[in-house]
């Protein structure tokens, strides 16, 4: 099944573009130095340049490079997305999945709650947590996310879980005498990896459009170098009324590219767990190729 | 007769178990069992006969303590002849050492094996649970053993589920099975779901496992000839209750309830030549379905379909009452009339 | 009336494409019941559905004709076909639960049926619904009834009484008792041969259960691995079955009467359609093969009245070899090898 997973992925398209892009992303957050010169915090050039050979995407409005806080902020980002991502779907992942396979009081009590979290509002609260909490450095933002974020997931996981408790096999672990905690943890969850996987991608999406829209409106420690915070000082610098566009997209553009990497290996995944999405190749032409090789057969 | 030489293994006294169902608005009680006795004895295949609905499968998952009884009780007899009741096993550790003498293999080849773990994960997992005393290598062996057993070899142990065919796979249910020495097979409808050349192979492993494993097995199908293939006594249940029993050929030679009869005479048999159609219509003239039993009135319930009901069916529950070889729940047979109701 | 011809149908997935119906040919005369037999993967529910144009991506039928009435069913138009469908041929599925509308009562599903096909009047719909389901032995009333409210027998009579709503000329079902038991599978048997006989209507009948179509059809055509094996009249085939494969089947049939024997079954699996078979396709389970059916794929050749692919009845078997045939290379495929069942 495994063999069958990977040359799922590496045939689709999607899967393979999201792939790629991961990859060159996690390489800047782990080796910034290679790629970028200069440091991202040194205030040691000329203010609001635009882009040149020195300085690929110019400067900010207090003389710091634009590409090297693009490529050092890079690691914050996936902290915060891998991070608040996996600690989100797991926790989901332990809720939705027991309150399912428990079934009666257990069910109704974490549904409750689950649902509870669920519906308080999630950026006010954000926001109200981010404000109290000043400064906030990337492990409370983290904290922050992973808090509001692991309801929605969890009742998703949840109705998932609920059409697998009628397999045959979680019944045999049942009357072989296993305990409720190991059939969760080593019988149901591993036969949900694609949709934890995808649920994962779903979370690491948003915590990264939600941490940058934290840190942009000032909630985050200005002083960290992330994508977020250099929106924040763009914002403060006026940039993209006086004409320092870059200081702007750049990290914007940033966003949107990984966002779109976590987007693609989703629907990457979304297709491996269910064939009825996959794209259909075009029969019309191998009808003609087979309309061919019959032809041969016959006259062989 | 090996009946009177062989142990009693496991006694359902009086088992009863009611559902409630419905909503708010239409709530109501299906009688799924109601007062089935019976017994098994070792080394002995027993078939539990019946159409859709009838509680075949109830009894296997009250056997399997899926679900306690609404009432009436089960008693397990240990090997040296004691015997205690289901409902006293409370400990963890009682309760392991029943599901290790009384497992269950399941209907569904395609559901009844994690597809994400080898298939020797069950067994492995099985003899870690109720046989601690083996060694990691000698839990490999012994798994090694019983795929043996089952005719898949211990090569395959490494297999993944999707790489083997639906035989193999329900082969692999009973290997799980055999891997806790058990006493007693629940088999709830094996080879119902897997193609008609392949069952005769599961059918002659499980004769194998009653002969050189001595293990007893209960087997739950709706297909009368399969159970006449494999099983040395045959009970037959309709809507919940229990309508005949006895040595299998006995039964089958000269069925006294006048369901078993229509169940015998709706069996299509390929090697006879084809009935006529006037016949055929005559015959199949019998319409009705097995009833679904909620909140029932006392009385036979298969009056409604019986030809050669009397007064006394409509409103007094037959009993089950020894009748030759074996036992019958029928006013008509126990009065000492011969029942032909369906020819 | 129905005549199919070498069809063959593929499912492009994404690697090798599986050939679950290759090259297969079969009539039916109007008025006759023809059983299709087969186990899971020899490709009978595949034929019924390229017959009734329902096959859906990645299946495509790569090769073959059939023809109803005259018309090639495979290339016909959508819309020649939406006027065909129901009016002259209709399918019965496997499972009505599957097929019926759950959310609408049954008589509002023959309404949208016979407005399909031009129905006006809330007249004349009421009483043709009517009869249709007294034509079933299905009183009137539960024209009102959502199909949960009705047993399983019923409902499946009420696919079947759809099925009729325009008398048609052929009836396609796949499997239709296999959800019913015994008792219930035998009278929906004999409500359909007393109303082939009333309508006239023909039947193509897919199932695995050959002992139920013993009494039923009068011919058979055994499937195996997307080919015909063996296709003759029922009772010929029943009585001296030619095929191993048929043999083997009918073996494995526990009787209820008679002596009881030991039985054996057939040992093995269906090979793995993906990749090309040298030789028959049964060889490796047969227990009677000669050397030259590992090389030699057998023809379907007549033998008596029955059509039977073997070279055991093959006067002068003239070697077809495998490299004409480029759809892949044949690689060894681990379930298939293991000669355990």
């Amino acid at each position: 099944m495994r063999k069958t997973l990977w040359r799922a992925l590496a045939r689709s398209p999607k899967a393979t573009a999201g792939a790629i892009l991961l990859a060159v992303f996690t390489v800047l957050a782990l080796f910034p130095g290679l790629f970028a010169r200069d440091s991202p915090t040194a205030e040691a050039y000329q203010r609001n340049l635009g882009p040149s050979a020195a300085h690929l995407f110019g400067t900010t409005g207090l003389g710091q490079d634009v590409f090297a806080q693009a490529v050092y902020g890079t690691r914050q980002v996936l902290e915060i997305a891998f991070g608040a991502g996996l600690a989100s779907t797991l926790i989901a992942a332990v809720i939705g999945v027991a309150a399912a396979y428990l079934g009666g009081f257990w069910d109704g009590a974490l549904s409750l709650f689950t649902d509870v979290v669920l519906v308080i509002p999630l950026f006010p609260l954000l926001i109200v947590i981010a404000a109290y909490v000043h400064n906030s450095g990337t492990g409370v933002l983290i904290a922050v996310l992973t808090f509001t974020g692991w309801s929605y997931t969890a009742r998703q996981l949840r109705s998932q879980a609920l059409s697998l408790r009628s397999r045959d096999f979680l019944a045999a672990a049942r009357v072989r005498g296993e305990r409720a905690a190991y059939i969760i943890a080593v019988e149901i969850l591993p036969t949900m990896i694609s949709l934890l996987v995808a649920a994962f991608l779903t979370n690491a999406l948003y915590d990264v459009l939600f941490a940058s829209s934290l840190q942009f409106i000032g909630l985050g420690d200005p002083n960290s170098v992330s994508w977020g915070t250099m929106l924040y000082w763009a914002e403060n610098n006026e940039a993209l009324q006086t004409g320092y566009y870059l200081q702007a997209i750049v990290p914007g553009a940033a966003i949107a590219l990984l966002g779109a990497a976590f987007a693609l290996l989703n629907y990457a995944f979304d297709e491996i767990g269910n064939p009825a999405l996959r794209p259909v190749r075009a029969p019309r032409a191998r009808r003609r190729l087979a309309s061919i090789r019959t032809r041969r057969l016959a006259d062989a | 007769m090996t009946a009177s030489r062989s142990a009693e293994l496991i006694r359902a006294d009086h088992l009863t178990k009611h559902f409630k169902i419905g909503g708010a608005l239409a709530r109501g009680t299906l009688h799924a069992v109601d007062d089935v006795s019976f017994a098994l004895r070792e080394r002995e295949i027993v078939a539990l006969a019946g159409e859709s609905g009838s509680g075949k499968s109830t009894v296997a998952r009250l056997l399997a303590r899926v679900y306690p009884p609404t009432s009436g009780s089960v008693t397990f007899f240990d090997a040296a002849g004691a015997g205690k009741p289901l409902s006293a096993l409370r400990s963890r550790r009682d309760a392991l050492r029943y599901s290790a003498q009384v497992p269950m293999v399941f209907q569904d080849p395609f559901s009844s094996l994690n597809p994400v773990f080898r298939v020797s994960h069950g067994v492995l997992r099985a003899l870690k649970l109720h046989r601690p005393e083996l060694s990691a290598a000698e839990r490999q062996a012994e798994a090694a053993r019983v795929f043996d057993v089952v005719g898949l070899g211990a090569g395959m142990l490494g297999r993944f589920p999707h790489e083997l065919s639906g035989g193999q796979r329900q082969r692999v249910g009973f290997a799980q099975a055999l891997a806790t020495r058990p006493r007693l097979i629940l088999a709830d409808e094996p080879v119902s779901m897997l193609d008609t050349s392949i069952r005769i192979g599961l059918l002659n492993l499980m004769a194998k496992l009653r002969d050189s494993e001595g293990a007893s097995i209960l087997y739950i199908t709706h297909d009368i000839a399969s159970a006449r293939y494999v099983a040395d006594r045959l009970i037959v249940m309709y809507a919940g209750r229990i309508a005949e029993t006895g040595p299998v050929e006995d039964v089958l030679a000269a069925p006294r309830h006048p369901y078993t009869q229509l169940l015998l005479s709706a069996v299509p048999d390929p090697k006879a030549p084809p009935p006529s159609l006037e016949a055929m219509a005559a015959a199949a003239g019998e319409r009705g379905e097995p009833p679904k039993v909620i909140d029932p009135r006392p009385g036979c319930r298969f009056q409604p379909r019986c030809p050669v009901a009397i007064g006394q069916c409509a409103t007094v529950t037959p009993e089950l009452l020894p009748l030759g070889t074996g036992e019958a729940a029928c006013h008509v047979a126990q009065a000492g009339a011969e029942v032909k109701a369906f020819s | 009336m129905l005549e199919v011809s070498g069809l063959t149908v593929d499912y492009l997935t994404g690697g090798n494409p599986v050939r679950a119906v290759d090259g297969v040919s079969l009539d039916v005369q109007p008025g006759e019941f023809v059983g299709i037999v087969g186990e899971s993967g020899c490709g009978k529910t595949t034929l019924l559905f390229a017959i009734a144009r329902l096959l859906s991506p990645p299946a495509v039928v790569t090769a073959g004709s059939v023809t109803f009435r005259g018309e090639n069913l495979v290339t016909m138009t959508e819309r020649r076909l939406n006027a065909v469908r129901w009016q002259n041929l209709s399918v019965v599925m496997q499972s009505a639960m599957n097929a019926l509308n759950p959310v609408m009562p049954v008589g509002a599903q023959f309404a949208d049926a016979l407005r399909a096909h031009g129905a006006r009047s809330r007249k004349v719909i009421a009483a043709r619904s009517a009869e249709v389901l007294r034509l079933v032995g299905i009183d009137a009333v539960h024209l009102g009834s959502y199909p949960h409210q009705l047993s399983g027998g019923m409902r499946q009579r009420a696919m079947i009484a759809m099925a009729l709503l325009f008398t048609p000329d052929l009836v396609i079902m796949d499997e239709p008792t296999s959800a019913l038991d015994v008792v219930a599978q035998r009278s929906l048997m004999t409500q359909i041969k007393e109303l082939q006989r009333e309508l006239g209507f023909a039947v193509i009948f897919v199932t695995h259960d050959m002992s139920l179509v013993s009494h039923y059809s009068d011919r058979l055509v055994v499937m195996y691995a997307g080919q015909v094996a063996e296709a003759g009249p029922t009772r010929r085939i029943f009585d001296s079955p030619l095929h191993p494969y048929a043999r083997g089947l009918l073996e494995a049939f526990p009787g209820i009467r008679g002596a009881k024997v030991p039985l054996k079954g057939i040992p093995g699996a269906p090979p793995d359609l993906s990749v090309i078979q040298n030789g028959c396709r049964f060889s490796p389970r047969c227990p009677v093969k000669l050397p030259e059916c590992e090389t030699t794929a057998p023809a379907l050749l007549d033998h008596e009245g029955t059509s039977v692919r073997c070279l055991l009845y093959d006067p002068s078997p003239a070697p077809v070899t495998a490299a004409s045939r480029p759809l892949t290379r044949p690689r060894q495929s681990r379930r298939r090898s293991d000669g355990i069942a």
